[in-house]
């Protein structure tokens, strides 16, 4: 079985990327709630839920708040926008995807940058203290991220002399000592802790929180609801596939695809599938035993990972 | 192309200054404005021809100038920061009419505001050292007199003109020195002459010249710790002159530090470009920090003006290091996102700061906490704010991103040039790099944020309108072009490349490629702005698409926000520009060291009741406070003894002279 050749078989395998993010990071959503639950004793909506929710707050009508104008419109639009870009263009299924060329590990960066930018600005336009309050504290947490992000980025970059991500995957594959280089490791010990920062999970964050003085995400989009809602759901949930789908592949890139055959592309959706449920499953047991950091303790944390990832520049550096 | 097109430049801008000196009211600002444009039009004429041919244009006059003449050579380096500088001073020439009322109407604002363009044009085309200084003080005059032009409006005006004024001088002290100590141990006339000795000059001298240019210069860009005056004078100038001060003047400060370190001395040890690296890494993490607590909206533009040129500084101090005869391709490379850098910096902030004055215009205030609501009321300068903040911080599909993304690929890059120097001052700077991007984002989602969305915060901003056309065309011109490089960046950088080649000697002259995407000749590194951009705009689409048309539903409806149950939400319970940076505040508090005020008022009846608690936070710079005031205090104890000296006794001032003429007597013998 071989793909279409050429513009199809690009365009094929550009929406197989986002549709398993759409689709799979909600179900991600649902697998890793489905943990927690079982893991303290609750039965726990099934897998699903969050599709079902999304399905069901599309069909609701729009209400904007008061004081809302075209920025508030525009934050879920943005978010989901920056998800869907990162997902068509980013090594997911397979090391050479078609826009691949051009996916600079930089870039996707600040494009997921722009997303948490409009969300930010969103909650700022309802004017209401709980939006400015989201706000202010989802900010200061991302301009904590940011450096440990883009250091191990460049930590990761080093060794293979480019920041072109499905590069930096090939070469994971190609040479498995790479991945076990201490330089890696650090850079991606401090990736974990990032992608925890980013996505709201817990230590940073309680994603299940509704307690309106330790909401840092909800308070944000506490004012977006029906479809406005949907696409904040979708697109937050397509963005922590991400993370872990690129944290997965950086560090355990087997079963991607490296060819243009449909059977490996199947086969890497299902690796990819399999390692992101992993990783979730990890991440959702970990919640389960760790309480919530305090905003003004976040700071160690973000600080202790950007030395992390410091440590991998230097380490890559002397290695080399 | 003849160098008749920089006269007629220099005369065009001459004669906007005679129209905006003397003519009468009604026809002066729109005049004066006129042919400003019209000698920028001018500059950028020769500019693109320079660009484009490669060859500089060059004349030379005997008459001007006693001794030496005058010169004016334009050559591709000098022609980028023409066009960058003519670009911003178009769009405040477009935006002055609009604003005139605000204080810049006056014979001396429309006649100063033309020279003040022209000096500038002039110092970047200066051939020779004379030139150079004589513009260069034309443009500090006449600047430090924009400043103030507007100083019985406010009080903070005048002390900010001091500051300006000593600030200024100080640094053109210095210039000059490092000018003359450079061309009388060369021996030459004309920057060319110089460099053409420049090899021979013993080391003493080179070393000497640079420091003091960096001090002289750096003082000009913004440089911490002599940047104390920019967020001084910056905000306090009427908004045209600010967009000039701040997009276009700070960048001849980093023109001379090139001109002197590269073009004159040719490079030098390692160390003087190790702190210039310093002096970028310091100044970027400083002005990020403040502008993401400040609460002013000028002034926060300001300290992001600091925090950007520290940016360009890294760049060049690595550019530097890297042309040592062995890496000038990389070099090269850096050296092209430092320009990349200045002409976006230009661009946006430029942009910003006539937006800025336009909602000053409107509303009164610049204090982030007096204003909000601004979304609905003037959804023109809005936008073009919007744009220009997410430029600067560093967003795609804009150009701060591309010039930010060619500044890492740069330092990426470097890092696989073998050497501990590089190795230890790319790793710290990418480091800093990595830590005011956040920081940036901040300051400037805070300043959309609480600056112009939510609810008005004031009766000022509550009656504000949209201003006159002129303004926002003005203002929204820089902010296209910021989109348009965003996109499009080949549009400018062989132009860079050819600029940045003859800065970095020996480096190739292509050190990027491509049309519409941006590639690393040479190495591996791929940017597809426009693909980007293209994406997102579909990935919207589709999201709109799925949002609306799948189902049909009832029509949007306006509700009420949610408040905790309480009925009514009031502006004063949105967050403010202070509450919105307090955690970022507390994190950095070292650094930022705020004063935090809290007074609480007791009821007469019993000290148990509160009646008001009164809490004041105000975030100052350290390094005012720490390197300036206790030499001011020294100067102001030294000034208030010596006043015993004058006692009004004629008597005694006879005696002092005696005094004086025996001691010059004695010393000479």
């Amino acid at each position: 079985m071989t793909a279409p050749p050429g513009v199809a078989g690009a365009i094929l395998v550009v929406c197989a990327q986002i549709l398993v993010a759409g689709i799979g990071g909600p179900l991600l959503l649902g697998l890793m709630r489905k943990t927690r639950s079982r893991l303290e004793g609750r039965v726990g909506p099934p897998v699903r839920q969050p599709l079902l929710d999304v399905r069901k707050l599309l069909a609701k009508q729009r209400i904007r708040p008061q004081c809302g104008s075209w920025l508030f419109a525009a934050g879920p639009l943005v978010l989901i926008s920056t998800s869907v870009v990162v997902a068509g263009t980013a090594p997911l299924l397979t090391t050479r995807p078609p826009l691949g060329q051009s996916t600079d590990f930089f870039g996707v960066v600040f494009v997921l940058l722009l997303g948490s930018v409009f969300l930010a600005l969103a909650a700022l336009d309802t004017g209401t203290p709980f939006g400015g309050m989201g706000a202010s504290r989802a900010t200061t947490i991302g301009a904590l991220t940011e450096p440990a992000l883009l250091v191990a980025v460049l930590a990761l970059s080093i060794p293979a002399h480019t920041s072109n991500l499905p590069a930096l995957v090939r070469e994971g594959l190609s040479d498995p000592q790479v991945i076990a280089s201490p330089g890696r490791i650090l850079a991606l010990a401090a990736f974990v802790v990032v992608v925890l920062a980013e996505s709201g999970r817990l230590p940073v964050d309680n994603p299940s929180t509704h307690l309106e003085l330790t909401m840092i995400h909800e308070a944000m989009v506490l004012e977006h609801s029906g479809p406005d809602l949907a696409l904040v759901t979708v697109g937050e949930s397509m963005r922590l596939a991400l993370l872990l789908g690129l944290l997965v592949n950086l560090s355990v890139p087997w079963g991607m695809a490296t060819g243009s055959g449909m059977a490996s592309l199947v086969v890497g959706t299902v690796a990819l599938v399999a390692k992101v449920a992993l990783a979730g499953i990890a991440i959702a047991t970990f919640e389960v035993f760790t309480a919530k950091l305090r905003l003004f303790r976040l700071p160690e944390l973000l600080a202790g990972a950007f030395v992390l990832a410091l440590l991998g520049v230097v380490t890559a550096l002397v290695s080399r | 192309m003849s160098g008749a097109v920089l006269v007629l430049q220099v005369a065009l801008g001459a004669a906007a200054a005679a129209v905006g000196g003397l003519a009468p009211r009604h026809v002066r600002v729109r005049a004066a404005a006129a042919l400003t444009a019209a000698a920028c039009v001018a500059a950028v004429v020769a500019a693109v021809s320079v660009l484009g041919s490669g060859h500089p244009i060059a004349v030379h006059t005997a008459d001007i100038l006693p001794l030496t003449g005058a010169s004016l050579v334009l050559g591709p380096l000098g022609a980028v920061l023409v066009s960058v500088t003519a670009v911003v001073a178009i769009a405040a020439s477009v935006y002055w009419p609009g604003y005139a009322h605000h204080g810049l109407s006056s014979r001396t604002a429309s006649g100063i505001l033309p020279v003040f363009v022209t000096s500038m044009l002039v110092v970047l085309e200066a051939g020779d050292p004379v030139t150079f200084l004589v513009a260069w003080e034309l443009m500090a005059l006449s600047s430090l007199v924009l400043v103030l032009v507007d100083q019985d409006r406010r009080e903070e005006t005048r002390s900010a003109g001091q500051w300006y004024a000593v600030m200024t001088h100080a640094g053109a002290a210095s210039i000059v020195l490092a000018m003359v100590l450079v061309s009388v141990h060369a021996g030459g006339h004309s920057f060319a002459e110089i460099r053409a000795q420049a090899g021979h000059l013993p080391g003493g001298v080179r070393d000497v010249s640079l420091v003091l240019a960096l001090v002289g210069f750096g003082s000009k860009a913004g440089v911490v710790p002599l940047h104390v005056w920019l967020p001084k004078a910056h905000p306090e100038a009427p908004s045209p002159v600010s967009a000039l001060m701040s997009g276009a003047m700070v960048n001849l400060g980093i023109y001379g530090i090139l001109l002197v370190g590269d073009r004159l001395l040719g490079g030098g040890p390692s160390w003087w470009w190790t702190a210039v690296v310093a002096l970028g890494v310091v100044s970027a993490l400083f002005g990020a920090l403040q502008a993401s607590a400040a609460s002013d909206l000028k002034r926060l533009l300001a300290y992001s003006t600091t925090d950007n040129m520290g940016l360009v500084l890294v760049a060049v101090g690595v550019s530097g290091l890297l042309a040592d005869g062995r890496h000038e391709t990389l070099g090269a490379l850096a050296m092209v996102a430092a320009l990349l850098l200045v002409v976006n910096h230009a661009l946006f902030k430029a942009s910003l700061f006539l937006s800025v004055g336009s909602i000053q215009a409107a509303t009164g205030t610049r204090e982030l906490d007096r204003l909000g609501g601004l979304v609905r009321r003037m959804p023109v300068t809005t936008a073009v704010f919007v744009v220009a903040a997410l430029a600067v911080a560093a967003l795609p599909p804009l150009n701060g991103f591309v010039g930010e993304w060619l500044l890492f690929q740069s330092l990426l890059h470097a890092l696989d040039v073998s050497g501990a120097v590089v190795s230890v001052v790319v790793s710290v700077a990418v480091a800093a790099l990595a830590l005011t991007g956040g920081l940036t984002a901040v300051a400037f989602v805070k300043a959309i944020g609480i600056g112009l969305l939510g609810r008005p915060r004031s009766p000022g901003a509550e009656a504000a309108r949209e201003v006159p056309h002129g303004m926002q065309i003005g203002a929204g011109l820089l902010a296209a072009l910021c989109v348009v490089l965003g996109v499009a960046p080949m549009l400018v950088v062989p132009s860079l490349e050819r600029a940045a080649a003859t800065v970095v000697a020996g480096g190739r002259s292509h050190v990027l490629r491509g049309g519409v995407e941006l590639e690393l000749a040479g190495l591996r590194g791929i940017l597809a702005p426009v693909w980007t951009a293209v994406g997102l705009a579909l990935a919207a689409g589709v999201a709109v698409g799925t949002r609306d048309l799948i189902r049909r539903r009832p029509k949007r409806r306006v509700a009420d926000a949610w408040a905790c149950g309480r009925e009514l939400l009031t502006p004063r319970m949105q967050y403010t520009a202070a509450s919105f940076a307090e955690p970022l505040e507390r994190v950095f508090d070292d650094v930022l060291r705020p004063d935090r005020d809290v007074t609480v008022s007791h009821v007469a009846e019993s000290r148990f009741f509160v009646e008001r608690v009164a809490y004041r936070s105000s975030v100052g710079d350290v390094v005012e406070r720490v390197a300036y005031r206790p030499v001011i205090g020294a100067v102001r104890w030294w000034g208030s003894r010596a006043r015993a000296l004058q006692s009004g006794s004629v008597h005694r001032y006879l005696g002092y002279g005696l005094v004086a003429l025996l001691v010059v007597l004695v010393v000479l013998a």
